[in-house]
């Protein structure tokens, strides 16, 4: 353990308003810590900048599920335990739940919340994916009131984003239609439990007879940021999924990606990696996409 | 002390009893209650009055001289106890083969976190922050970190030419055979740096008093070694020096000689401050610091008939050994020892050296330079067979050892093994051949390509050659008051089953029961020097010297005609209560003496190397995901022949647990070096198989028993490391066609290779290589 | 739960610990796994890699499973914790701990209460689980001397002879 704990303050206002008072008092100055699945981590190793911490662990209004006829609203607080055992997100939004059972061990996902993987940003995230191709919003709070933002454009660079020193996630909204659609996600990574991803994929699909009429692929670990593949997916729309353009797909993802050579993995792997589950994706899809 | 001494002249033991009641059981685990309460004590629940914590200052560059250390801002230094090497009583030197390996780096650094100085503290919360305001100024010299560049000299890091050993082990006439070859096949194999990675992190605690002495607790598995390198360090007679082990969470070899270089910092710092310190290293320290297993460069060339017999090869086998000597001519010997494997070689030179780079000291893991020998060997198998035309399977049947032939170093092979029938029983167990039809079937077109291989192999338990006569172990028995006996042995309970075995032996030997069998906690005070708990020699050697020591016992309580010939173990039970109310406590010892039919010549390397051989064939079942790249170990089948199995439950969790690590040694692990030092040194980036990766591990025993072990018992807790890693890699040629010579094999490196051979096949320049 | 830590002092916090309700004097930022072992006296808890990979600082926290290493004091508070001193009651076994002594699930021992205590809160939420559930349910926590097949014999074990709760 490399931190003094008397060097750092931590304090648990217990509701959302105080919190948020105290983000607006000092921007900054205040780091929220949720589960601390990633906050403790660095803290241990030493790295760990903040000197000052507020628990957001547990706050009813963010540990929460919210079901209109339209949307669904998962509080940012919810752990990814609490993604598994929701039925309306196992059953619309496969992709999360699926993401949520991949990330770390049981212990972790007991702890680890949405709203904190996607502050990290770290792009070998496993939910941020599913969150582009599902077309997400984030509702940010703060003193200032609420905003709502495309999930789209909240990552700005590499562990970069939109969200302002006072403000929290409150809400991941996602609007419910997308349960006629075929979903598939897979991780890769080195080993089949708790590691980090090298390259993932999110992809949701629609097939017209056998013809593609939407498809919305994502993935993780392959640019600064999680990727939307638009160029792969404009390619794909309106064509059969045949093995000519299965190739040509396969082909585009892999020159869409960014990835980089890291003490995980390299590059080239990646890209390739990538192209392979797309294609593994659209083959899915022609086979188990047009019974809904 | 009042006892008898029981000296055994290397002669088969007999035990009076004709079936055996408790050795072949499976007893419950000795300590096994107090592991699964929580109750267990390790170095890090053990806290003493006023204890300080301790901290190693290290160093942050491979390898130059320390031009000047200062002691930073923010830190009140006078709260703080601090060790440099003038405050070092006797020699700045871990004491082991060698004293090149100092115990704080003395005016030069060889390698990156070489520990230079130690800071003690109250607060084990400051000590961090303190090591980080250490500032350390160096003129920083070239650094080597690759054999090659050792082997080329263009620096001289360690002697005159930077080998720290080297072995020549010549058979027959090796350079006559070439011109009568049919094939000359030639191979260049590899492994990579593997972390010992036991859970429990090394720890140790250490209090002085001038009157008493010092006495160090901690996590280790040879406390003799720590008492013979802390009484060089502090300049301390024996009796002045106390090592305990305590309970201890993991080793494999990890905490063979480690631990005296940090018992040492302990004491160290225990000594200047008269305050217990204990240290405690949290994973990355532990990590980038201590030993891993050497990486080694094996190459083969071998002649080999037309109906594929092998006429005699060249074997060349370097290891790399970091920056200090320490273990590395011991790995070496059994490396090269090993290079020849189960088959019979006509003649044969190998060649082995381990060198020198500035990355920290390579150690003791598990197989011990088998593995690495093995590994190199047994790829080399089927590529012999490809080679020649024959399956992996015929190829090694025509060239098994049979009773009565020699191994390389020249030992006969008195057993009646046969290990054509152990491969058949292997290939029957894994449904080897239907299968190995039915994955050629398959369409490599589809996702994913199963494949299946295999590995047969030997690894030869106790110490090499002499070394178990030099180590002339001592094993006590000693009768208590209430009746019952303990087993006094310096051999370590880390998780193997010592104590289990060791007192089913006693208990068996001696006609009691389980129960009235206890263990000493290994003490130096307490208990003689045993031997090192290494080279799978524990339950063998050991063993079978608590069996002698038993005689001992019963010897005294039959001539003072206080038991029979036969008794119950109430009646040995009164005798002994009896005997210790008149005479006190007494002890029966007995002493290792070689068996006269195990002769080996230091110097020419030839000869009896073991006392005995364990042999066995695992095979392996993969699927490679051709989407992924990844390799999924889907069946494992082990099956070994190793003379008695004492304790069927703890024999399985040997075979398995060895198993799972050769997988991640094959598949997983890989230490990432940037200048000598490793730069994935945490759980999360340096990866070993969960649960959710090892596949079902089938363990099959059999047993032809052993003359020179206890009840027949050879050893077995490195073997299962040996036969995975090539069985492996074998079924991934099978799988796809491409041969891979070096290990951690990764998802990364099959996908170049696959890559490489596309490109290769449509006539594409060839694209970089390698990482 | 509302509670401020004034500045760098250590604060007061209570928590039920195996069924009985303690009050430790600590730093908000101090580690729970630190508070169970230090001011507790608690060491059955361990510590492998202090980066919550390896689940030997397994405890289970209102009912859940978690790390402690990755758990600040303060965020404890008010919580009921086990820990694997507390699955033993009156000295005798609980049905788990002896699955893994007859079955060989501990061999060096060190990772034993975290894999009790995560096999514990597998059987309690599946009763009868698979080969594959419990292989995914201990799939957070490392060990490195049984190759796991023997843990899963004892879990299984466990599952059949019926685990108290």
């Amino acid at each position: 353990m490399r931190a003094h704990p008397a060097e750092y303050e931590l304090v648990a206002p217990g509701t959302l308003r105080v919190v948020l008072s105290l983000l607006a008092e000092d921007p900054g100055e205040w780091l929220p810590i949720a589960g601390g699945t990633d906050v403790m981590v660095q803290y241990a190793a030493g790295n760990l900048r903040a000197r000052k911490l507020v628990s957001i662990w547990n706050l009813p209004e963010l540990r929460r599920i919210e079901v209109s006829d339209d949307e669904i609203r998962i509080g940012g607080g919810c752990t990814y335990s609490d993604l598994q055992e929701s039925e309306v997100i196992n059953r619309e939004f496969k992709l999360l739940s699926s993401a949520a059972r991949w990330t770390g061990g049981i212990a972790n996902q007991n702890r680890g919340t949405i709203g904190g993987n996607i502050v990290n940003a770290s792009p070998a995230a496993d939910s941020l994916p599913a969150l582009l191709v599902y077309g997400a919003e984030l509702l940010l709070v703060s003193v200032r009131g609420e905003r709502r933002v495309p999930y789209r454009t909240f990552h700005i660079d590499y562990r970069k984003t939109q969200l302002e020193p006072d403000e929290l996630i409150r809400a991941v909204c996602l609007t419910r239609r997308f349960s006629e659609y075929y979903a598939h996600a897979r991780k890769i990574a080195a080993r089949d439990a708790q590691a980090i991803a090298k390259v993932c994929l999110a992809g949701l699909g629609r097939l017209a007879g056998e013809v593609v009429e939407d498809v919305r692929l994502a993935m993780g670990s392959v640019s600064p940021v999680p990727l939307r593949l638009t160029q792969t997916e404009q390619m794909m729309k309106g064509k059969r999924i045949d093995p000519q353009h299965v190739e040509m797909a396969k082909q585009a993802a892999a020159a869409e990606v960014r990835p980089i050579d890291d003490m995980r993995s390299t590059a080239r792997y990646r890209a390739a990696v990538a192209g392979n589950l797309v294609a593994e994706f659209l083959e899915q899809l022609r086979t188990g996409g047009s019974k809904t | 002390m009042a006892g008898n001494t029981a000296a055994k002249r290397g002669k088969a033991f007999t035990v009076p009893m004709t079936k055996h009641r408790i050795v072949g059981t499976s007893v419950p685990r000795r300590e096994g209650r107090d592991k699964v309460t929580g109750q267990a004590r390790y170095v890090d629940d053990m806290d003493l009055p006023d204890m300080l914590y301790g901290a190693t200052v290290r160093s942050r560059i491979p390898r130059g001289t320390i031009k000047k250390i200062a002691f930073g801002p923010g830190i009140d230094w006078n709260e703080f106890v601090i060790v440099t090497p003038n405050d070092i009583p006797g020699k700045n030197c871990i004491a082991l083969i060698e004293d090149d390996q100092p115990c704080l780096a003395d005016g030069t650094v060889n390698h990156p976190e070489e520990a230079i100085l130690l800071l003690a503290h109250r607060d084990r919360h400051l000590l961090p922050k303190a090591v980080e305001a250490v500032r350390v100024e160096y003129d920083a010299l070239p650094g080597i970190f690759k054999m090659e560049g050792s082997e080329d000299r263009s620096e001289i890091i360690w002697g005159t030419d930077n080998i720290f050993k080297s072995y020549l082990i010549e058979k027959g006439d090796v350079d006559a055979v070439w011109p009568h070859a049919d094939y000359i096949v030639e191979g260049e194999y590899r492994t990579g740096a593997q972390e010992q990675l036991y859970i429990e992190n090394n720890g140790m605690i250490a209090a002085f008093d001038p009157l008493e002495g010092l006495t160090v607790w901690g996590s280790l598995q040879c406390p003799y070694y720590v008492h013979k390198a802390l009484m060089k360090l502090c300049d301390l007679p024996a009796d002045r020096v106390r090592v305990v082990q305590m309970e201890t969470g993991g080793a494999f070899g990890g905490k063979e000689e480690y631990p005296s270089m940090i018992a040492g910092h302990a004491a160290l710092l225990a000594m200047k401050s008269r305050k217990p310190v204990k240290i405690v290293y949290d994973r990355m320290e532990d990590m980038t610091a201590t030993t891993k297993r050497h990486p080694s460069r094996t190459r083969h060339r071998t002649a080999v008939s037309k109906d594929g017999k092998i006429l005699g090869g060249e074997i060349e086998f370097t290891i790399d050994g970091g920056a200090y000597e320490t273990l590395s001519p011991v790995v070496l010997s059994r490396g090269a020892i090993h290079s020849g494997g189960p088959y019979h070689w006509p003649c044969v030179r190998v060649r082995a050296k381990a060198v020198a780079t500035n990355a920290p000291p390579h150690g003791a893991f598990r197989g011990f330079g088998a593995p690495q020998s093995l590994f190199a060997l047994e790829r080399h198998m089927d590529r012999i067979a490809q080679a020649v035309g024959q399956s992996p399977v015929e190829i090694r049947r025509r060239n098994f050892l049979e009773p009565g032939q020699t191994t390389i170093t020249g030992q006969t092979v008195r057993e009646e093994i046969d290990l054509g029938k152990l491969l058949d029983r292997a290939l029957e167990l894994s449904d080897y051949q239907a299968k190995k039809k039915k994955f050629a079937r398959e369409d490599q077109r589809s996702g994913s390509k199963k494949g299946i291989g295999l590995a047969a192999f030997l690894h030869g338990a106790g110490f090499t050659g002499s070394g178990e006569r030099y180590l002339g172990s001592v094993v006590g028995l000693e009768a208590s008051d209430d009746g019952g006996v303990r087993v006094l042995v310096s051999s370590a309970e880390f998780g193997q089953g010592t104590k289990t075995v060791l007192c089913q032996i006693a208990a068996e030997a001696l006609g009691l029961r389980y129960e009235d069998v206890g263990i000493a906690q290994p003490d130096t005070q307490e208990v003689p020097n045993s031997g090192p708990t290494v080279a799978s020699r524990t339950i063998m050697v050991v063993g079978k010297l608590v069996q002698s020591a038993a005689t001992g016992i019963r010897q005294t309580l039959t001539a003072c005609g206080k038991l029979g010939e036969s008794y119950s173990p109430e009646e040995f039970r009164a005798a002994c209560r009896a005997h210790v109310a008149e005479h006190g406590k007494f002890r029966s010892l007995a002493r290792y003496e070689q068996p006269d039919e195990i002769v080996w010549d230091e110097e020419k390397y030839r000869g009896s190397a073991y006392a005995a051989f364990a042999w066995a064939v695992y095979v392996a079942e993969v699927t490679v995901d051709l989407i992924t790249y990844s390799v999924a170990v889907d069946d494992f089948v082990a099956l070994q022949e190793v003379g008695k199995v004492l304790h069927p439950v703890l024999a399985k969790g040997q075979i398995m647990g060895g198993v799972a690590q050769a997988i991640g040694f094959a598949l997983y692990e890989k230490v990432i070096w940037e200048q000598g030092r490793m730069q994935n040194g945490q759980m999360t980036n340096y990866i070993m198989p969960t649960s959710a990766d090892l596949p079902s591990i089938h363990v099959y025993f059999q047993e032809l028993g052993n003359v020179h072990g206890a009840f027949g018992a050879k050893g077995i807790g490195e073997l299962p490391m040996d036969g995975p890693a090539p069985a492996i890699v074998n079924a991934i040629e099978d799988a796809l066609g491409v041969s891979f010579d070096s290990i951690p094999l990764l998802p990364e490196d099959i996908f170049d290779a696959l890559n490489e051979k596309a490109r290769a096949e449509r006539g594409v320049p060839s694209a970089r290589a390698g990482r | 739960m509302s509670e401020t830590s004034p500045g760098r002092t250590r604060c007061e916090i209570a928590l039920t610990v195996n069924g009985k309700t303690v009050s430790v004097q600590v730093y908000a930022m101090e580690r729970l796994l630190d508070v169970l072992r230090h001011e507790l006296g608690l060491t059955g808890t361990k510590e492998g890699c202090g980066e919550g990979e390896c689940g030997s600082c397994s405890v289970l926290l209102d009912g859940r499973l978690v790390n402690s290493c990755l758990i600040p004091a303060l965020q404890a508070s008010g919580a009921k914790i086990i820990t694997i001193e507390g699955l033993a009651t009156d000295g005798r076994l609980a049905v788990l701990q002896q699955a893994f002594l007859d079955c060989g699930g501990a061999q060096c021992g060190i990772c034993t209460p975290g894999m009790i205590l995560a096999a514990f809160y597998l059987l309690s939420k599946k009763p009868q689980p698979t080969r594959k559930e419990i292989r995914e349910g201990l799939s957070g926590n490392l060990c490195r001397c049984t190759g796991y097949m023997q843990i899963f014999e004892a879990v299984a074990e466990a599952g059949r002879r019926g685990v108290t709760t």
